[in-house]
C-alpha cells in the first residue's frame, strides 16, 4: 500500500515509453522490503515522501523544493546541491534531498564493481536514486540529509577512489566522448586530456570563483558526440592539418556494394545501390570532392570537417595524420541571455602529453584570466564576448583575428584603429589643435 | 602589487558593514575591493577564509556566493 495517493504521477505510467514514476515505485518498495537488511541512514520511506511531494507539485502547479543553500563538505564549494522540501511536516523522508555529484570517469569507463560499491554507499546514506549521467556527465546521486554528506564524501574519496563533480561558480566536471579508445576518428586522446585537466584544475574544479558556471568539453573529432561545440564554455574538438587518406580500392568497394555504407548503420531496410555521387559528393557542403575517372579526389582544402564522407565510407576515408583540436568558445544553454553555439577561437593547436599539454593550458589561463577580470556575476563566458566583442577576447588570448574568425562578413562597418596599428600614430599636440579649432 | 596585510580584516568589516541589507556576495563583489590584484590572488585568501571558518560558501547549485559564516537564511 503506497503511503501516498499519487493519481496524477500513475498516469505518467500509463504511457508506452518507460516511467520513472514506474521507477521510484520500484525503489520505494525494494527499500521497504529490505532483503539486504541494509541499516539506513536516512528515512526508509524517502522515496514514498517523494513520489508523495511531487503529485502535490502536481496538484499545485507550482514546486515544493526550497533551492541552494550553504551545504556542502568540508573545503568544497562545490559538488553537493542544497535541496530543502517546504512540507516537511506532511513529507517528513525529504525535509532534505540533497543532491550530490559524483565526477564520472574519462569517457565514462567504469567497471558494474565500482557501480556496485557507489550504489552500496548511497543506499545506506541516500535514497538510493540516480541520474545516469547528469547533463554535466556526472553520476549524480539524488537526495540525502545533510549530516550524511561528509560520511558519503570520505567514502567516495577514501574507499572507491573518486570524487565529487563540480557545481555552482565553478569549473564543472569535465566529460569528454570515448575518443582513441574505441573510435578511429578520434584525433586526440580525448580521455587522457580530460584526466589530466582534471586534476590539473583541482581548484577551479572544487573552491568557486569564477563569475558563473565554467564547462570544458572533449570531442576527439568533429562528429561532436558529445556536442562540446554547443555545451561547453570551451570546446576542445578534434581535427587534422593534412589530408584526409583515402583508400582507392575500399571506394571502388563502397560502389561496387561489397562494403556496406555508414558502417551497415542503415542496414534495417533496403535503401537501393549505394551512390557516391547522390549519398556523399553532392553532400559535401563545399563541394569539395569529384570522381577523377575512378579515383575519387578531394581539395583538402576546402574541407571544412563536416565528417559526412569519412562517416558514410570510413574504410575508404579516413581522418588525416596530423591532428590536434580545435578550441571553440562561448556555448551555453539560453538560461540568462540567449543559447549560443561555440565560435572558433584556435583553429589547431597540438595536443601533446609530453609537455603537459601547455599550448592548451596557456589558452585557458588567459580566457580565465580575462573572464574572471571581466565577467559580470552571472554571466557565462560566451556572454562576456558578445557584450564585449569577440575582439576583445582575441586580444587578451594574444591573438590576430584571422578570416576564420569571421562569422558574417560585412555585418559591421565600423573599424575602430588603434593607435600602435597605425603607421606613425596619431600623436598630437592638442595646444596645436586648438588654434586652428575653437571650442 | 600584493594584497594588503589587514585584507582578511578588510574583508570581514565591509561584509559586516552590508550585513543588514545582504548577507550573500558574490566572489566579484569581494574581487573588487582589491583592484589592482588578480582574481585568482583574491580567491585564495577568500578560499583560505573559508578553510579557516570565517566565510562560508553559500549554493544555489548555479550560482555560489560567499558570506559571513552564520549570518543570513541558511537554507
Amino acid at each position: 500500500m503506497a503511503k501516498h495517493e499519487t493519481p496524477m504521477l500513475d498516469e505518467l505510467e500509463s504511457g508506452p515509453w518507460p516511467s520513472f514514476v514506474s521507477d521510484m515505485k520500484q525503489e520505494a518498495e525494494a527499500r521497504a522490503k529490505n532483503v539486504n537488511n541494509v541499516e539506513y541512514q536516512i528515512p526508509v520511506d524517502v522515496v514514498d515522501d517523494l513520489l508523495g511531494v511531487l503529485e502535490l507539485s502536481y496538484k499545485h502547479g507550482r514546486t515544493h523544493w526550497k533551492h541552494g543553500g550553504i551545504v556542502g563538505v568540508f573545503g568544497y564549494g562545490g559538488g553537493v546541491i542544497g535541496r530543502y522540501c517546504d512540507q516537511p511536516q506532511e513529507f517528513p523522508g525529504v525535509a532534505h534531498f540533497h543532491t550530490v555529484r559524483v565526477a564520472q570517469p574519462a569517457g565514462k569507463y567504469y567497471t558494474s564493481e565500482y557501480l556496485r560499491q557507489i550504489m552500496d554507499v548511497w543506499d545506506l546514506r541516500g535514497s538510493g536514486l540516480t541520474n545516469m549521467h547528469g547533463s554535466t556527465g556526472d553520476i549524480v546521486l539524488l537526495g540525502t540529509r545533510t549530516e550524511q554528506l561528509e560520511e558519503i564524501f570520505y567514502d567516495l574519496t577514501h574507499k572507491y577512489n573518486t570524487d565529487l563533480g563540480g557545481s555552482g561558480s565553478n569549473l564543472r566536471t569535465p566529460a569528454d566522448c570515448l575518443g582513441t579508445s574505441r573510435c578511429e576518428y578520434s584525433c586526440y586522446d580525448t580521455n587522457a586530456l580530460c584526466h589530466f585537466l582534471t586534476n590539473e584544475f583541482q581548484d577551479e574544479l572544487h573552491r568557486p570563483a569564477f563569475p558563473y558556471k565554467f564547462k570544458f568539453k572533449f570531442d576527439g573529432c568533429p562528429n561532436c558526440c558529445v556536442a562540446s561545440l554547443a555545451r561547453s564554455d570551451m570546446a576542445f574538438i578534434g581535427t587534422w592539418k593534412d589530408d584526409i587518406r583515402i583508400d582507392q580500392e575500399a571506394v571502388q568497394a563502397y560502389i561496387g556494394g561489397e562494403i556496406p555504407p555508414n558502417g551497415g548503420a542503415h542496414a534495417g531496410r533496403d535503401w537501393g545501390k549505394f551512390d557516391i555521387q547522390k549519398e556523399v559528393i553532392d553532400l559535401c557542403p563545399t563541394g569539395c570532392m569529384w570522381m577523377d575517372g575512378n579515383e575519387l579526389k578531394i581539395n583538402n582544402k576546402e574541407c571544412t570537417r563536416c565528417m559526412h564522407c569519412i562517416n558514410a565510407m570510413p574504410r575508404a576515408l579516413r581522418i588525416g595524420e596530423d591532428t590536434g583540436c580545435s578550441i571553440l568558445v562561448g556555448a551555453k544553454a539560453p538560461i540568462l541571455d540567449g543559447q549560443q553555439m561555440g565560435s572558433l577561437l584556435v583553429p589547431f593547436v597540438e595536443v601533446n602529453p609530453d609537455n603537459d599539454y601547455e599550448a592548451i593550458i596557456n589558452y585557458i589561463d588567459k580566457i580565465w584570466d580575462w573572464w574572471m577580470m571581466e565577467g559580470k556575476n552571472r554571466e557565462r563566458l560566451g556572454e562576456t564576448i558578445r557584450r564585449l566583442s569577440f575582439q576583445k577576447l582575441l586580444e587578451a588570448c594574444d591573438m590576430e583575428a584571422d578570416v576564420r574568425h569571421v562569422a558574417y562578413p560585412r555585418e559591421n562597418p565600423y573599424i575602430f584603429w588603434k593607435e600602435e596599428e597605425v603607421p606613425g600614430g596619431w600623436d598630437r599636440d592638442v595646444k596645436e589643435f586648438r588654434k586652428y579649432h575653437q571650442r | 602589487m600584493a594584497l594588503p596585510d589587514n585584507a582578511k580584516e578588510m574583508i570581514v568589516e565591509e561584509l559586516t558593514k552590508k550585513s543588514k541589507t545582504k548577507t550573500k556576495f558574490y566572489f566579484n563583489d569581494l574581487s573588487k575591493m582589491f583592484p589592482e590584484e588578480s582574481p585568482r590572488a583574491v580567491k585564495k585568501l577568500v578560499n583560505e577564509m573559508v578553510s579557516e571558518g570565517t566565510l562560508e560558501y553559500w549554493s544555489s547549485g548555479s550560482t555560489t556566493m560567499y558570506g559571513l559564516k552564520g549570518m543570513g537564511d541558511l537554507g
